[in-house]
């Protein structure tokens, strides 16, 4: 019942999809300034009609409806009920109906919120994001479909990964699809403008809304899922260098310089061709993210059973929407004389551009490179993460600065008057580094290098502020909370980093071991049953020998029967300063335990001040909105 | 004599040619110094000269009963069902780690067959295998 509504559903989403296109083309001979209401009603059935298959897939998993292929692999009904709601996108076809849902949704929200635009450019970018949907829809339906029915009916469902089953990991697929899809929309607006050859600022006003919801999605996604990986992968690292994280920060660094480029466009009105060349690689570079995930290239956690005829499909389409859009680029390619003074607030803009590039082309090199070269040598590779932090962090110093004083030039000229004043703030920084560094006591120069220069943006950004308040000036909130949250973030994990403590030995139950400034006990080991898994549950007892404090630490091993899986839970101890990391892993046949420890300094200010920088970006949402009314 | 608004263009391109070649060769150069070849135990058994300054990867299988652990550290075999390799790790396996399984471990080989491992791979979940690892074995099967 549900399979067939669902997949009716679908077919009709598709069907609204081609008559909207029809329709759309047709309307453009019509030399009007507004849209036929026909659109309108045919964009907002499509939507109806997407989220109510959505939900049909979430009620199917709700009622652990095992007639549908994909709930019988991905769920089981001793699940709690939040799991199986979430269990609904976190398998491969789940998780491309809600990409669906995704590009649909926006596709309306575009049509809807854009009327102040012109009708030519409303209208090409409709047929664009229709001819998205119409290309995910068939790989949906082709290879993928979620709705595909099973007969005979199991009784019971094979159950989803445990590791899975975590709050953060429900909410990290949708915050990251919103941010990666809701890409879509501005290549679709960039094609559109490209075609219909409405331009410059016009056209940065009408997409610097959408990029930024989707960066503060993106930001906000990878955030979450670093935070689970955290406290679930028992690494105690939160960034791993891993080639499915990197596969995500790739959008992301294009969606940055986009964020940033737009300004000028919008302001100056130049950079257009750059503008319109991040919009199309910002979308090409999810897909191509997507592509190599689902394809099983890459195997990490978000490797979902793999499919070589998804890959083949991915890549074709992506090909596809990389040859179209580049021909449509160079075909409309206007060459327009770009003149910028190097003391000005454009020139910075463009520094932050060619930094984000770097940044992108550096990671993309690393991602790429194993596959190249195992497709050529047959060698199998790795790049470990020294490559990343070796090209990065360098230049995270020089950007900082930059990011400090950057958004206080001018437009269009600038001449340096508060000279004195940036050596002031220097010195500052410099001393501050150096109390760091006598209370923590280690050196290394390039850690120097970033604490101060992260310092110096922190100072800077609390001066702009001060500055802003007596002035009054509301509008440069935004960009101030989030360069100073990205200030924190450098800092906070440069302390982190640097002053971690890491131990790993192995102890038998009754034993205790003394370390640094620290003393471990085992003190005990209990068995708990619990709904679906059971819980080998240690307690530890660690005292700071320095100021005597004393900490209860209970790790778990777990047990989960659906599908039988072992995971380890780290038991973390969270306080302002520093958080207490411990993990325990039993070993095959011995006595001994597998123990784990870290003292990681400052570890929750890493994710405030993540946090602090997509509420920047979020209330310059929120505030132009106020703006514009 | 070039006009000064060429010349400056000139100079700008220029430069900004030979930083992005500068940066290329560093990348790559970075890049080259970071990777880590993969190899199985066959692979390093048939090798005439092995490196035992280069970080690597080795992969397998953990060898049933081969797993003894004292307070320090965790010794086991890998194997690809034709060679074995002893691996000396000190620090904690992740989840999944269990014998008769597969496993990736990073480090340096002391000689054909001993490797000192630093990082045992972290595998996702139940099925996960490394690409490379899960070909030999299949080829080794045959």
């Amino acid at each position: 019942m549900l399979s067939n509504f669902g997949i009716s559903s679908l077919l009709l989403t598709l069907t609204l999809s081609l008559m909207i296109i029809y329709y759309s083309f047709l309307d453009l001979r019509i030399s009007n300034q507004t849209i036929r209401k026909k659109i309108y009603k045919l964009s907002l059935f499509q939507i109806t009609l997407t989220i109510l298959s959505l939900i049909t897939l979430v009620v199917a998993y709700i009622n652990s409806d095992f007639s549908l292929t994909n709930v019988y692999e991905n769920s089981h009904t001793a699940k709690p009920l939040f799991y199986k709601i979430s269990g609904a996108w976190g398998n491969h076809e789940g998780s491309l109906l809600l990409w669906i849902t995704i590009l649909v949704l926006f596709s309306f929200l575009f049509l809807i919120y854009n009327s102040n635009h012109e009708k030519q450019y409303r209208l090409y970018t409709l047929i664009f994001q229709n001819f998205l949907i119409v290309g995910f829809l068939f790989f949906l339906l082709l290879t993928s479909n979620p709705f595909n029915s099973l007969f005979p009916i199991p009784t019971e469902g094979l159950g989803l990964n445990p590791i899975l089953q975590d709050p953060a990991l429900a909410i990290h697929p949708p915050l990251l699809y919103v941010g990666f899809v809701g890409c879509s929309i501005y290549f679709s607006a960039a094609m559109a403008s490209l075609v219909s050859g409405y331009e410059g600022k016009l056209f940065a006003k009408s997409i610097k809304t959408w990029v930024r919801i989707s960066w503060c999605f993106q930001t906000l996604g990878i955030i979450v899922g670093s935070i689970w990986a955290y406290y679930e992968l028992g690494w105690g690292g939160f960034w791993f260098w891993d080639p499915v994280e990197n596969a995500s920060l790739l959008p992301w660094f294009a969606i940055s310089a986009l964020m940033h480029s737009v300004i000028v466009l919008e302001k100056r009105d130049t950079l257009y061709s750059w503008v319109i060349l991040l919009c199309l690689l910002t979308f090409t570079l999810s897909v191509m993210g997507t592509f190599l995930v689902r394809s099983g290239i890459l195997n990490s956690v978000h490797t979902f059973a793999s499919d070589p005829t998804r890959g083949t499909y991915i890549l074709s389409f992506l090909s596809l929407m990389i040859f179209s859009s580049l021909i449509i680029f160079y075909k409309n390619y206007k060459k327009n004389f770009v003149q910028i003074n190097l003391q000005s607030k454009e020139f910075y803009i463009l520094v932050n551009n060619w930094f984000m590039v770097f940044f992108l082309f550096t990671v993309f090199i690393g991602i790429i490179y194993p596959i190249f070269l195992d497709v050529i040598t047959q060698a199998k590779i790795s790049v470990g993460p020294p490559f990343y932090n070796i090209i990065i962090i360098p230049l995270v110093v020089p950007f900082l600065f930059l990011m400090a004083i950057g958004p206080q030039s001018k437009w269009i000229k600038h001449r340096h008057t508060n000279l004195y004043k940036f050596l002031l703030l220097f010195l500052a920084s410099i001393v501050i580094n150096f109390l760091i560094y006598f209370i923590f006591g280690s050196y290394s120069l390039l850690s120097n290098l970033i604490f101060i220069s992260s310092i110096f943006l922190i100072i800077h950004s609390a001066i702009d502020t001060y500055q802003l308040v007596k002035k009054k000036v509301k509008f440069e909130y935004p960009r101030i909370i989030s360069h100073l949250g990205f200030g924190l973030l450098v800092f906070f994990i440069g302390i982190n980093h640097h002053y971690s403590i890491e131990k790993d030995f192995n102890l038998k139950l009754g034993e205790n071991k003394k370390f640094d400034k620290y003393e471990i006990y085992f003190e005990t080991l209990n068995m708990e049953q619990h709904n679906n898994y059971k819980a080998i549950v240690g307690s530890f007892k660690l005292i700071n020998i320095k100021n005597n404090s004393i900490d209860f630490l209970n790790p778990e091993i777990r047990i989960y029967s659906n599908p039988e899986t072992l995971t380890y839970e780290a038991s973390i101890e969270t306080k302002l300063t520093k958080d207490i990391y411990l993990t325990m892993s039993n070993i095959t046949r011995s006595e001994y335990y597998n123990i784990k420890f870290q003292d990681k300094p400052f570890m929750i200010w890493i994710w405030i001040s993540a946090l602090i920088i997509v509420l920047g970006g979020s209330s310059r949402i929120l505030g132009n909105k106020k703006n514009e009314n | 004599m070039l006009p000064k608004k060429v010349k400056n263009r000139i100079l700008f391109l220029a430069l900004s040619i030979l930083i992005t070649v500068i940066l290329v060769f560093f990348i790559l150069k970075t890049l080259n110094n970071n990777i880590l070849y993969f190899a199985t135990p066959t692979e390093i058994n048939l090798k005439e000269d092995i490196d035992i300054v280069k970080k690597m990867r080795i992969g397998g299988m953990v060898k049933k009963n081969s797993l003894k652990t004292n307070a320090e550290k965790i010794q086991f075999i890998i194997t690809d069902n034709e060679n074995e390799i002893i691996v000396s790790y000190s620090g904690t396996v992740p989840n999944l780690f269990v014998e008769g399984k597969g496993v990736v471990a990073e480090g340096k080989l002391r000689d054909k067959r001993f490797f000192i491992a630093d990082r045992i791979l972290a595998k996702h979940d139940e099925n996960y295998m490394p690409p490379e690892l899960k070909k030999t074995l299949e080829d080794n099967a045959k």
